[in-house]
């Protein structure tokens, strides 16, 4: 064992797919070769992952990226003083609705067609025809409220007309079960991280009629979360980690590893799922039940667009949600308590020196880009976008307060 | 006198909800009910009304049962066992035996810690056992195995049962190996002859 030289750093994930940068840290060697011993505990809820970063089971974790800042604004049972210093990647989630609805989605939105605009007016057509039946209002399950799938699917239903607060029922069920509830009816569709989506559709439950890459382009979901303990008493061993974490996101980011990702995904003590369905979801490919296979553009990417880079301005967007749908009460300064969360000063301190991009900004608009650009970076070239939402409005970190006063209507704010 | 609390225990684990409730009920605690399906669980919890709410955290569905809480109130306000509690120690019992509690806000601690307590032994009690019945299987797998390389090797080189048995453990002791790794290596050679026979 050539642990016994390494520093063992405990950190806990759930089983998607976007663990997939800390899970090929430890077997690709990435974490060995900084010195660390990448003890990952496979867990079955993020309120465990919680508690036991709270005791200090776990150092580190596989996050929602709202969940720090949550910690940060009390919205936690306990205190509990949380960064993340870096993101696990952009996209990967997708909306899927049961098989008993599908029918009447297809009159609207043809197979091959993901497109959150299109996907959006089909369902908000099926709500409102239920509405007029007098049918109860659909059952949408998220994997947490606090999470990029709740905000995102809100954010989407909202823009296409539906109030996800009184049209819908919005629950919450753990990821690996989705597929069970939706087979058995107790829920009609729900938005989660890969690949739990591509399991209801080889199970035939229902299918994919979105993806989160489709509701906001390029747009962030998991993080690395930090005690803050832990970056207090070994800041070099945080920075080792980060630099491990992004050379492992570099080479997760390589088409030519997908086939062995998802080799190590699927396996017994990670997502214990077939690797084909693995690799489909890692290349954003999802096999319809007639027998169409659709490409789902930058569905998911773990390096790419600066995918591991902390922006202040994504810790901002979900702090305007948590505002805008009364997560969180609105305030100047929760929303610098939100941003003080996100640390880009660490990731750039930890990787200034090595081959990975650096954005010149720390905040961006968002939405901002239609298409790929070269953007200032040192080091490594960078390329950021197209970054936009699909109903077309920006997110501008410096306006947050007129955002969030904009989508409430004019109230609250 | 005080109220008595009602106790939800929420465990998909049928026989170790069991054994907590049997040990609640011991204690004199006669409001005790036990939920091992999740389905339709809100509307169970607010039937119930339980004062102190036990769940296992191997259940994924927390982060749900959480969610609960905040969103519809079905129950008057229950907040997790940590809260206000300076007693890391027994917090981290509970996270290592793999149990949490919420109890409603307000209630005094120290009316909630013995059963908070009382869940973790009996926590720590059944993965004991479980532990046990593990080793205890193993165990007889184990000397199945010898059994058939014995007979085996009684048949092949037509010896006795004791000569068999002390030809595995001569080779045992000579390779450093453990009697039952021979015994395997028997039972495995014979059986790629058989198939090789067929």
């Amino acid at each position: 064992m050539a642990s016994k030289d390494l520093m063992p750093v405990r950190a806990g994930f759930l089983p998607l797919t976007d663990a997939a940068i800390l899970i090929a840290a430890r077997e690709k060697g990435f974490a060995a070769l900084e010195g660390i011993d990448l003890i990952l505990h496979r867990e079955a809820s993020w309120a465990n992952i919680r508690d036991r970063l709270s005791v200090g089971h776990f150092q580190v974790a596989h996050l929602l990226a709202p969940m720090p800042i949550a910690a940060k604004l009390g919205l936690t049972p306990m205190p509990l003083d949380l960064i993340a210093p870096m993101a696990l990647g952009l996209g990967g989630n997708a909306v899927t609705i049961a098989k008993a609805h599908m029918p009447k989605i297809r009159e609207l939105l043809p197979v091959g067609e993901l497109g959150a605009g299109p996907a959006g007016k089909a369902l908000a057509g099926l709500v409102a025809a239920r509405k007029a039946a007098g049918e109860p209002p659909m059952t949408l399950a998220v994997v947490h409220p606090h999470s990029g799938h709740n905000y995102d699917l809100r954010y989407w239903l909202s823009a296409s007309g539906v109030d996800p607060t009184r049209d819908v029922d919005i629950v919450i069920v753990p990821p690996p079960l989705m597929a069970d509830a939706l087979e058995a009816g107790r829920i009609d569709g729900f938005c989660v991280g890969e690949p739990w989506s591509s399991v209801a559709m080889a199970r035939g439950a229902g299918e994919i009629i979105t993806t989160k890459s489709s509701i906001w382009r390029s747009s962030p979901e998991k993080v690395l979360g930090v005690t803050g303990d832990f970056h207090r008493r070994e800041p070099a061993a945080v920075h080792a980690l980060l630099r491990s974490l992004v050379r492992a996101a570099k080479w997760c980011g390589d088409r030519e590893n997908f086939e062995e990702l998802s080799m190590i995904l699927g396996g017994a003590p990670y997502l214990d799922q077939p690797p084909h369905l693995v690799l489909q979801a890692l290349a954003g490919r999802f096999a319809y039940p007639d027998g169409t296979e659709v490409r789902a553009p930058a569905f998911f990417m773990p390096y790419e667009r600066a995918a591991t880079f902390p922006w202040l301005s994504h810790a901002l967007w979900f702090y305007s949600q948590m505002a805008r749908w009364g997560d969180a009460p609105w305030s100047v300064e929760n929303a610098r308590a939100a941003q003080s969360t996100f640390r880009p000063d660490i990731y750039r301190a930890a990787l200034s020196g090595i081959a990975a991009a650096l954005p010149s900004a720390n905040a961006k608009v968002e939405g901002a880009l239609d298409v790929q650009l070269p953007v200032g970076s040192s080091q490594e070239a960078l390329v950021l976008g197209p970054d936009g939402f699909f109903d077309g409005k920006v997110f501008d970190p410096d306006l947050v307060e007129a955002y969030v006063h904009d989508q409430m209507g004019g109230k609250g704010v | 006198m005080q109220k008595p609390l009602s106790v939800l225990v929420i465990d998909e684990n049928g026989p170790r909800a069991a054994i907590i409730e049997a040990g609640l009920r011991a204690a004199g605690h006669d409001s005790v009910t036990v939920v091992n399906d999740m389905n339709g669980i809100a509307r169970r919890i607010s039937d119930i009304d339980p004062d102190v709410i036990v769940i296992d955290l191997e259940s994924p569905n927390r982060d749900m049962l959480e969610s609960i809480f905040q969103v519809t109130r079905v129950v008057k306000r229950p907040v997790a066992m940590f809260v206000d509690s300076s007693d890391q120690a027994s917090i981290e019992a509970a996270v290592d035996a793999g149990v949490s509690a919420y109890i409603v806000d307000g209630l005094r601690q120290e009316r909630v810690k013995p059963i908070l307590d009382l869940a973790v032994s009996r926590f720590n009690a059944f993965s004991r056992m479980a532990r046990e019945l593990e080793e205890v299987r193993n165990e007889l797998a184990e000397r199945k195995v010898i059994e058939r390389a014995k007979a085996i090797l009684m048949k092949t080189r037509s010896i006795g049962e004791d000569e068999a048995y002390r030809l595995m453990r001569s080779t045992a002791m000579n390779q450093n190996r453990k009697i039952v790794d021979i015994a395997e290596s028997i039972v495995t050679a014979a059986s790629l002859f058989e198939t090789g026979k067929k």
